[in-house]
């Protein structure tokens, strides 16, 4: 189904009320070209099924790979993704330009 | 992130309130911060600037790097006429974000079979606008062609600061309609914000293609122009 901005945010409420192991991630900085503007949202639950996105696709993977780690352990984290961090992650951004997602746990 | 917190959000945001959050980076420290209390916040003034421009944002206090997230009310499309413009404009905008009311009170017009999955209303606009609470998140279009049902909807959405508004019509329609309208009292500042003819010039021929436009125009104006909005926070 298709998510827009404020639907990602009623789902993780409702995904966290039934009981689901749910963690928010949102865009908190960009620099040069982004896909996804700051502010912009990715609903993870325990299971990795995910909602809205905060690139093109390209890092959302990676996103809920960290998700699950933040799920498990409670610290929320603060991840960069772009071409800058080649060596860091295997996943960047085709488009050049660099996103920082911060990540925590809905509880 | 508290569900507490979360449920405030959303709760807010159903309300059509604006709302901010802050978040410190390092802790995972949150709180909510409605408009009313910005003043009395010890970051009122980057609060105020992203309540401002609508804009999230990094802000460094001291060694501390928090998110301010800026909630404003999503946008909404009211329409009058359930007309066969509005049959192709209202799927467009739903899936482009907003939240699309049409108002007729033709009852022919105005039914379920030709508005799946639409908030309909079949009444006259001063009987819905006033719960509906047009404010300066909506855009309005006009599109019965029908003076007694667009006139005053259009004085309304005026009123009320709608960030875009616009009428559907030929120029000569909306000469005559501006001349209704001052008639009535409305500043000639508040006519001049009516979008007429409607919608960007595409050469726009069907209505799909006409709706395209209007959307367009008011995707337009949600995105380049803020005063509005900044007015109404």
């Amino acid at each position: 189904m298709f998510a827009r901005e404020e639907d990602v945010l009623e789902a993780a409420a409702r995904w966290r009320r039934e009981g689901r192991a749910v963690a928010l991630a949102t865009v908190v900085e960009t620099w040069g070209s982004a896909p996804r503007p700051v502010g912009s949202h990715l609903a993870i639950d325990g299971e990795g099924n995910f909602l809205g996105s905060v690139s093109g696709g390209c890092v959302e993977g990676a996103v809920v790979a960290e998700a699950a780690e933040v799920i498990a352990q409670g610290a929320p984290r603060l991840l960069e993704f772009g071409v800058a961090d080649a060596t860091a992650w295997q996943v960047g951004l085709s488009c050049g330009g660099r996103i920082a997602v911060y990540v925590e746990k809905v509880d | 992130m508290k569900l507490a917190v979360l449920e405030a959000l959303n709760a807010e945001r159903a309300a059509r309130r604006p709302t901010l959050l802050v978040t410190e980076l390092g802790s995972g420290r949150q709180r909510v911060v409605r408009p009313a209390e910005i003043a009395g916040d010890p970051l009122a003034e980057p609060l105020t600037e992203a309540l401002r421009t609508g804009r999230s944002r990094l802000v460094e206090a001291g060694n501390e790097r928090l998110f301010l997230t800026v909630q404003v009310p999503s946008p909404r499309l009211v329409i009058t006429g359930a007309v066969h413009i509005s049959q192709a404009l209202a799927p467009m905008a739903a899936s482009a974000g907003f939240t699309v009311i049409i108002i007729d009170p033709r009852t022919a017009f105005a039914t379920p079979e030709r508005f799946p999955a639409i908030d309909l209303r079949a009444e006259w606009p001063d009987v819905v606008l006033p719960e509906l609470r047009l404010d300066a998140f909506t855009a309005f279009a006009a599109l019965t062609h029908d003076s007694k049902i667009d006139d005053p909807a259009l004085v309304e959405a005026l009123a009320r600061e709608c960030f875009y508004v616009g009428a559907l019509g030929s120029r000569k329609t909306h000469a005559a309609r501006l001349e209704r309208l001052a008639a009535q009292g409305l500043a000639r500042e508040a006519l001049a914000r009516i979008h007429a003819p409607i919608g960007l010039d595409i050469g726009a021929v069907s209505p799909a293609e006409i709706a395209v436009s209007i959307l367009g125009e008011v995707i337009a104006d949600l995105r380049r122009r803020a005063p509005a909005r900044e007015r109404a926070a």
